[in-house]
């Protein structure tokens, strides 16, 4: 029996995160297939036949499906988990709002943000806020598991030729219905995927200082993220906020500016390969994880930083 | 309108948890234990929405050990009418847990549920999902705001990248992010009122729901620390090594 993926997509491009689900279930079974839940999803179905290494995608079309709520796509992917061994998402805002739904439709326990696979029942996951990994060993007859994107190296996203298979949709419960959305519009790299992070916490102070640290980042071209403490007081929008209860990065260089290193904050990015701080608190946290630590003001050191990369 | 808040007792969120010295488990030996913080925020929306006369009744339930009657003593104290508790000393998987909160719906029959995102014990972000699921009932996860309308709530989500506006059918399953609320404090006096409030305790047993574990925790295991570095003196010493030692930046 094979491996289903549900594809994260909208629409019109399939998201890279779905390249490191489809990793993490080549480590379980060779035999992958991905599932595109959508409205007119053309170029996504597209590029997920592309990806090197997949045997078949499903593809399943309905108006009611172009906002992936959980109430219609749930029951859709419980109706295919008989046929699989493993149903895998990334544990994205949009892989925790639905996978959980399907998994409890199927009456299974999800295993949500595993960052190792160890046999194809037992798996690694962080808890409190990653202070400990917990080994779990999954008893139900499909396991339903969300990863963490940053533990699982994506599959090339070229080289493969996977069928597409259409399969029906189901009927709309219509329980919710999609009011609107507000995406913030950025040239920077995306937060999840960037090799560069440039992250300000309570420490910039104001929305207006932030642009101190927008200009480091352009010049680094990296992706900028915070603490709650700075999403919380208004300087930068909510999806910025790394974290235990925001996203989780692990770029090649995150550099914290400002940032004290609340555990739940370090939940977020001691995976990253090299950490730096900057901090005018010589006692702080961050310290203790960083593999550079400059104690100084960061009012100082991020024009004198900016200026030094041109 | 009923609403039900279902509230976890976990570990303080400031506490730094550690394997036990056999790893079987978590060592959770005198350590401070609190309302988990998304459920305070998720008691605090109800509250708010009684208080501007969209509801009736607030009654929170938490399925636990008798200690969790603290917690449920702390949400009346922040203006929940009447609590339940689920009696246990198991800890159940968000799917049991999730049962046994149905099984509290359909015999109180509320309108809306309102629970954490996240318990930051187990870091699950499962039960609001999975309830909804088995009740049958529209979803809103990581809400940042509510608003109650005719037979409907209208809720703004936190989503990748942004953020999201649904309008649910009720009854309804919401689950709070950070930013939904900053929970009061309760005042002495409704502390006080809180310890006279009705208070029901049932045994898991009673219940007749399967909470049978679907997962076994084979071992747990503090993760790999990282070491700390070394301080740099200046910006053209970090430049240097960000770009000579650890050849991140070109
Ligand atoms: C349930 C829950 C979930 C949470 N989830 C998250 C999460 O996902 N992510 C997260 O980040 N936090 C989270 N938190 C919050 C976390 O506990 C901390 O409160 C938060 O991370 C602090 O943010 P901060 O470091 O920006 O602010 P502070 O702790 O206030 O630190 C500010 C730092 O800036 C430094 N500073 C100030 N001025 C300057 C200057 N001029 N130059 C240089 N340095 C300066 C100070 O020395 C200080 O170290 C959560 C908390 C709870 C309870
Ligand atoms: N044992 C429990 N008792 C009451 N509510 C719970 C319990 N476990 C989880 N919940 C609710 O479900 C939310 C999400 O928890 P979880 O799915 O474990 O991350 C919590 O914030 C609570 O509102």
């Amino acid at each position: 029996m094979s491996v289903l993926v549900i594809a994260e997509h909208d629409n019109a491009q399939l998201k890279a995160v779905t390249l490191n689900a489809c990793a993490a279930a080549k480590a379980i079974n060779d035999d992958v297939h991905l599932l595109v839940i959508g409205t007119n999803c053309g170029p996504v179905v597209e590029a997920a036949s592309k990806i090197a290494g997949i045997q078949k995608v499903l593809l399943a079309e309905a108006s009611y499906y172009e906002h992936q709520l959980a109430e219609e796509l749930a029951p859709l992917i419980a109706s295919l988990a008989d046929q699989y061994t493993h149903v895998l998402a990334a544990a994205t805002s949009n892989g925790k709002n639905v996978l959980p739904r399907a998994a409890a439709l199927h009456d299974c326990q999800l295993i949500s943000e595993i960052i190792k696979i160890v046999d194809e029942q037992t798996f690694c996951r962080p808890i409190y806020a990653g202070n400990v990994i917990a080994t779990v060993k999954s008893l139900d007859s499909v396991k339903f598991l969300s990863i963490r994107p940053t533990a699982f190296d994506a599959l090339a996203a070229d080289g493969g030729s996977a069928v597409v298979e259409s399969i029906g949709a189901l009927d709309a419960l219509s329980l919710s219905v999609f009011d609107s959305q507000t995406l913030a519009k950025s040239d920077r790299p995306d937060l999840s995927a960037a090799d560069i992070v440039v992250s300000g916490g309570r420490g910039l102070q104001s929305s207006e200082n932030f642009e101190l640290l927008y200009t480091l980042a352009d010049k680094l071209q990296a992706a900028v993220g915070a603490s709650r403490a700075a999403v919380d007081a208004g300087f930068v929008a909510n999806d910025l906020q790394v974290g235990q209860t925001g996203k989780v990065v692990a770029p090649e260089l995150y550099i914290a500016i400002g940032i004290s290193g609340a555990i739940q904050h370090l939940a977020g990015m001691k995976e990253s390969k090299v950490i730096v701080a900057i901090n005018k608190d010589e006692d702080a946290p961050i310290f203790q994880v960083s593999d550079y630590g400059l104690v100084a003001d960061l009012f100082d050191v991020l024009p004198e930083l900016s200026e030094k990369l041109s | 309108m009923k609403i039900l808040v279902p509230v976890k007792r976990v570990v303080d969120y400031n506490v730094k948890v550690r394997p036990s010295s056999d790893g079987s488990n978590v060592d959770l030996t005198n350590v401070k234990m609190s309302i988990n913080p998304f459920c305070e925020i998720a008691v605090e929306e109800a509250v708010r929405i009684k208080e501007a006369g969209n509801a009736d009744e607030i009654i929170v339930l938490s399925i636990g050990p008798s200690k969790a009657q603290e917690q449920l003593r702390s949400s009346m104290a922040l203006g929940a009418d009447r609590a339940v508790l689920i009696e246990t000393e198991e800890a159940l998987e968000p799917l049991a847990v999730a049962k046994c909160i149905k099984a509290i719906v359909d015999k109180e029959q509320v309108d809306l549920i309102i629970l954490g995102k996240q318990s930051i014990d187990g870091d699950n972000n499962q039960t609001g999902q999975m309830l909804a699921a088995l009740c049958g009932y529209a979803q809103a996860t990581f809400a940042s705001e509510l608003a109650v309308g005719e037979g409907s709530v209208r809720v703004t989500r936190e989503i990748d990248g942004g953020l999201e506006t649904l309008e649910l059918k009720l009854p309804a399953v919401v689950t709070t992010d950070l930013r939904l609320n900053e929970p009061r404090y309760a005042a002495l006096p409704n502390i006080m009122k809180a310890k006279k409030k009705p208070l029901e305790i049932i045994a898991l047993a009673e219940l007749g729901v399967d909470t049978a574990a679907r997962t076994q925790l084979l071992s747990v295991a503090a993760p790999e620390e990282r070491k700390a570095g070394v301080k740099v003196a200046s910006v053209d010493e970090l430049l240097d090594k960000l770009k000579n030692e650890a050849k991140v930046i070109s």
